[in-house]
């Protein structure tokens, strides 16, 4: 399957035009829809992630493979059986009520469905009853909170508390500038990522725990 | 040219441990490089100290003033905070920041006003963000005569424009950019200030970014800087691009620096 391979090299280089191609030439190969999207789309993510982690990528490289990525995701997904492809999992994410940060949870979530979960955005300002209601409707398994002010944390807490009737249900992420892993433990959340792509590696834990 | 000194800054870690372990003499040596370098004001911030932040604050003002005769910056998304700082600070303090949204106005201006404070004004209000020019053009037309109503002079006024990661949106730099030729056309006695670092996020080799960053916001009017006075490129390249913006009479600050060995090509 070396069209996979040149695959990813394109997604990794941010081609775009060229991952719509190669998943074409993929799929009249006749490779399996979900093989091209988890060995092809997602692994390429995946290695853009670890290479982010290490500082071997920068946030306009993560952006464009993204951005690739979707183009791919575009030409294989009307293919898929509604259930086709495995469910990695939903997240519920947004940045908690008084805060009007995005930036960091927007990459957050670019990593996140890069890695083949299925993100719902809150947007910013979240109050916690619009995250109770999300997790009521969308029946997710994460949560993930954001906040960037050392003003807001506080409010990260109350979130927290908010979703107490959930958490056999529910892992809650947190992460954001001022936030530190010890802040997180305090708060009672399941877990703490430092950026973007430990949030998935943190995601993957937490599903598999 | 107006240099405010950003170290003292709990996101800094060295910074934080000072404040943990209350090492006095890390943070006035630090506030004293400072102002040897050229901060006309020294920034405190210790948003990290959660919980105990107002009482972190008074022990941040006090102990910086001790040892230099400039105003500080008093740096906090708490009220309280700035409150406190204020309260124990000797001179008229600068308050970082206010903004337009809604809570945050209440909170602050009896502050700017009690203590006759210089404001950095934020161009964001409960909208969110600014997404354009005409976002922060719109917030600043709440802001600006706000304040002026609010009794507080044009000339104590910095407006931020609220710069955005540049490794986010290539067009954030420039978006930034336009925005302060217009805040200044609009408010030509409104002085307009910003920091220089959250352009760089993301991006390799940030402080490139952040000196170019300062030299355009310069030639477009900006004429104040949140900045690291201890980076010594970026202080000859504003030292340099003041004189070239006209700003400096027969070049003396240029040449008293370069003479006193604080700026070099």
């Amino acid at each position: 399957m070396a069209v996979l391979e040149e695959l990813k090299e394109a997604l990794m280089a941010g081609n775009a035009n060229k991952v719509r191609e190669l998943t074409q030439k993929a799929l009249d190969e006749g490779i399996a829809p979900t093989t091209i999207i988890n060995e092809g789309l997602i692994a390429a993510m995946n290695i853009i992630g670890v290479k982010f982690k290490n500082n071997e990528v920068y946030v306009p490289e993560v952006l464009v493979a993204a951005r690739a990525m979707h183009a791919g995701m575009d030409v294989v997904k009307p293919l898929l059986a509604g259930d086709a492809l495995e469910d990695k999992g939903t997240l519920v994410i947004g940045t908690v009520k008084g805060d009007l940060h995005d930036i960091g949870k927007n990459l957050v979530i670019m990593m996140m469905e890069g890695a083949g979960f299925k993100v719902v955005d809150l947007g910013i300002d979240v109050p916690v009853e619009k995250f109770i209601q999300a997790v009521e409707e969308h029946k997710p398994q994460l949560v993930g909170i954001s906040a960037l002010l050392t003003s807001t944390m506080m409010q990260m807490k109350k979130t927290v508390e908010g979703l107490a009737a959930y958490r056999d249900k529910i892992k809650i992420m947190v992460g954001g500038a001022p936030v530190t892993q010890k802040f997180a433990d305090e708060i009672g959340a399941d877990g703490y990522a430092p950026d973007a792509a430990s949030a998935v590696d943190l995601a993957r834990q937490l599903l598999a725990s | 040219m107006l240099v405010v000194g950003e170290l003292i800054n709990s996101s800094r870690k060295a910074v934080a441990q000072a404040i943990a372990g209350r090492n006095k003499e890390y943070i006035q040596e630090l506030a004293r490089k400072q102002v040897e370098a050229g901060a006309h004001i020294i920034d405190v911030n210790c948003g990290t100290s959660i919980g105990e932040e107002d009482k972190v604050m008074t022990w941040l003002v006090t102990s910086v003033q001790e040892v230099v005769d400039v105003p500080l910056c008093i740096d906090s998304p708490s009220a309280e905070a700035l409150a406190a700082g204020l309260a124990v600070h000797k001179g008229q303090a600068m308050i970082n920041s206010i903004t337009a949204e809604k809570e945050r106005w209440q909170e602050v201006l009896p502050l700017v006003q009690k203590y006759k404070a210089k404001v950095i004004a934020l161009c964001m209000d409960d909208g969110g963000m600014p997404e354009s020019v005409e976002d922060r053009l719109r917030v600043a037309g709440k802001l600006v005569p706000g304040l002026l109503e609010a009794g507080i002079p044009e000339d104590d006024i910095y407006l931020d424009p609220l710069i955005k990661p540049l490794g986010v949106n290539s067009r954030y730099g420039v978006e930034a950019l336009e925005a302060v030729a217009a805040l200044k056309e609009k408010y030509p006695k409104v002085h307009t200030i910003c920091g220089l670092s959250n352009v760089s996020f993301g991006l390799p080799e940030r402080r490139l970014l952040n000196r170019a960053f300062m030299v355009m916001c310069l030639t477009r009017g900006m004429d104040a800087f949140i900045l690291d006075p201890l980076d010594t490129l970026l202080i000859g390249l504003l030292k340099a691009a003041t004189a070239l913006a006209g700003q400096d009479e027969y070049c003396l600050e240029y040449i008293a620096a370069a003479r006193a060995g604080k700026i070099k090509a």
